[in-house]
């Protein structure tokens, strides 16, 4: 990677190790359960969107399907967890149905559009992903319809279970914390977040994500030099289709609840899209960053517009511009004011300061 | 099997295909008089979506931008007219026909007005920088609808919107023994006299010829010394109001509108436009009315299909011919 030897680079890199560090000690620093939640979900998107970073950063392929594979791993989750009862066959099942029915639709979707132009790829995705909405709604005996699935994890997860007792046989505390199942289901959804994680960043270094790069670059040439471009696009995209449904099933676990709010609807392809550009398409590093501003910004931010609005409510016309209903709103318009000033994100941006090139 | 190619190709080709569809449509569904009503109400609903697909197909064809936002227009236009609409509720309700279409005539020059301004808007300030980069604009197109989609959700409200209908557009007429309803009568009539306009203009004028050498050849007719950006701002304006044309008659036509109005209808322009083939007005219509035919009797035949029946017959149709039906872009 070249561009981690500016001091820009640097300066991404030590912001993404703060992120890290913060994540991965966040039940004992941030002791609520509200902090809880936004770590972990920061965790699952920062995976998420890695894996659409692979698409859109990568390999220059826009796809508006990725929520509907993250959600067809936490619908095959919550399914079998509700039909085979909480147990760790019934994950592992549940994740291996969404994983076989994320491929072979991002197959199906890859070889009728992939050959051609991108733009045929972004509207099949996109009619592709409204169709899985419906249909999720429609077969309510199924998926449980608007209303979504409830289901229970297994049982290490539960607030309930003590990993560790004291003297006296209560729950155990280390640093003030309980050692609870909600610390152990965090703790699952840390590694196996930073597991994928890993598994994405060692294959964007490895000789194939140089290949992806130079179809990014250059279509043509790539193909003249011999790569095939078309099994190269199909392999990275159904690569990619498997990571978003690992990631919608451990969010499934952590959820202990599906439905199409948490696990399907077009705001969340909104905001991966938005983490994306904000944090810097096409460097693992900017996910990182985008994804955790992202989910900070939705959780507080939002509370903040509120609390304005309220506080402003003598004045004419502002409250209602900073009703937290207009967040939306100006989440797009920020949204292209970035991809019209700073497509590289805030990492791209940030890491090309110093470097001369 | 030649022979047979060459035959159907002096018949139409691909044109016939709507034609078959109707015909094995008939032997299924085996009652003449619900066949018709479907086939009606299939051609109107055609009409409308090509309204509204004419110009992204265009706008691509001409400038290879693809604007993601294009159903922003159509949602603005349903909203628009339907605000017009009840403003002159008034006139709606007398019983003077004249009073009747003039309040439907006002309600869609609004519409058309609101897509032309706002088309010109879009283009100048929204797309103009991002020519040739196809993914910013599909990031950027994709921005601008969220935007717009909220600012029609905070000028009109969540909650659904009825939109009255002229008195002389309400019921049905009998035709024979088949009962139609008058509104998807005239939707299919105007639809076919915008469709009419719209050849002539492109195979009659010199704007039009200008317009189909730009789909062609974009730099020959540039080096020939046309503004083409010029002519694609007109073009952009002229999409965009038939899209808010579109999107006016289409809320006469439900009667209930939501701000997700555009949504819903972007996914079936967009496989309205893929199945046609990008560029082309024909194709387009070719589509537009397949979609219609086939959501109509599938959704007779097979309600439970009906969801799906869009996407399948774009995939069926993409698997046979991988450019759309008849595809202008080389």
């Amino acid at each position: 990677m070249t561009d981690t030897d500016t001091q820009g680079g640097r300066i991404v890199k030590l912001a993404v190790l703060v992120i890290a560090a913060l994540l991965l000690f966040a039940p004992f620093l941030f002791q609520d359960i509200r902090s809880l939640e936004v770590a972990a979900r920061i965790c699952v998107f920062i995976v998420l969107v890695a894996s659409y970073d692979l698409l859109i950063g990568y390999t220059g392929i826009v796809s508006f399907a990725h929520t509907m594979f993250f959600g067809f791993g936490a619908y095959g989750a919550a399914i079998s967890l509700k039909q085979m009862g909480p147990g760790w066959d019934a994950v592992i099942v549940g994740a291996v149905a969404g994983i076989a029915v994320s491929v072979v639709i991002a197959i199906a979707i890859g070889l009728l559009s992939l050959r051609v132009k991108a733009i045929f790829f972004a509207m099949i995705t996109l009619a592709a992903a409204s169709v899985a909405m419906v249909l999720a709604s429609q077969l309510s005996h199924f998926t449980g319809g608007e209303d979504g699935i409830t289901y229970r994890t297994p049982d290490i997860f539960k607030t309930a279970t003590k990993l560790m007792v004291n003297d006296e046989g209560k729950v155990a505390r280390l640093f003030g914390v309980k050692l609870n199942g909600k610390l152990a289901a965090y703790y699952f959804v840390f590694a196996s977040s930073l597991i994928l994680f890993t598994v994405i960043l060692r294959l964007v270094g490895s000789p194939i994500g140089t290949v992806l790069k130079a179809i990014r670059e250059n279509e043509a040439r790539a193909e003249a030099i011999g790569y095939r471009v078309v099994a190269y696009r199909t392999f990275v995209f159904c690569f990619a289709v498997v990571i978003a449904s690992l990631a919608g099933t451990i969010y499934a676990i952590w959820l202990k609840y599906t439905g199409p709010d948490t696990a399907l609807s077009f705001t969340i392809m909104i905001d991966i899209l938005l983490m994306v550009v904000i944090g810097g398409m096409g460097t693992m590093w900017g996910v990182v960053i985008g994804a955790t501003l992202l989910v900070l910004a939705q959780y507080y931010l939002r509370d903040l517009m509120g609390s304005a609005a309220e506080a402003l409510s003598d004045l004419p016309l502002l409250p209602y511009v900073l009703d937290p209903d207009r967040w939306l709103f100006w989440l797009g318009i920020i949204f292209i004011l970035l991809v019209y000033f700073f497509p590289k994100g805030i990492a791209g941006t940030i890491a090309a300061r110093g470097s001369r090139a | 099997m030649e022979q047979l190619n060459k035959t159907l190709e002096r018949f139409g080709g691909v044109n016939l295909l709507p034609v078959a569809v109707a015909l094995v449509a008939f032997v299924l569904i085996g009652a003449p008089s619900s066949w018709v009503t479907l086939t009606v109400a299939g051609l109107a609903m055609g009409m409308m979506i090509f309204l509204m697909a004419s110009g992204l197909s265009l706008v691509f064809g001409l400038m290879d931008v693809l604007n993601f936002g294009h159903s922003a227009f159509v949602s603005f236009g349903a909203f628009v007219a339907a605000s017009v609409l009840g403003w002159l509720a008034g006139w709606l309700g007398s019983d003077s026909v004249f009073l009747n279409a003039a309040a439907i005539l006002l309600a869609f020059t609004a519409a058309i007005l609101f897509g032309l301004i706002a088309g010109w808007f879009f283009e100048t300030v929204v797309i103009k920088p991002v020519y040739n980069d196809h993914l910013r604009q599909i990031l950027i197109t994709m921005g601008a609808l969220i935007v717009s989609e909220q600012i029609i959700l905070a000028v009109w409200g969540g909650t659904p919107m009825s939109v009255p209908r002229p008195q002389f557009l309400e019921g049905s007429v009998l035709i024979g023994d088949v009962a139609n309803e008058v509104y998807r009568l005239f939707a299919f009539v105007l639809g076919l006299i915008v469709y009419l306009a719209l050849y002539v203009t492109l195979n009659r004028t010199r704007i039009g010829l200008l317009v189909r050498a730009g789909v062609e050849n974009r730099e020959m007719v540039e080096a020939l010394g046309f503004r083409i950006d010029r002519l694609f701002i007109g073009v952009f304006m002229a999409g965009s109001a038939l899209a808010a044309m579109g999107g006016a008659m289409w809320a006469g036509y439900e009667t209930l509108i939501t701000p997700a109005l555009g949504a819903e209808m972007m996914i079936v322009v967009f496989i309205v436009v893929i199945i046609g083939g990008l560029g082309s007005v024909e194709g387009t219509l070719l589509g537009a009315i397949m979609v219609g035919l086939v959501a109509n009797y599938v959704g007779f035949l097979a309600p439970k299909l009906a969801l799906a029946s869009n996407m399948l017959l774009m995939m069926a149709i993409l698997l046979w011919r991988p450019n759309g039906l008849r595809p202008a872009v080389k």
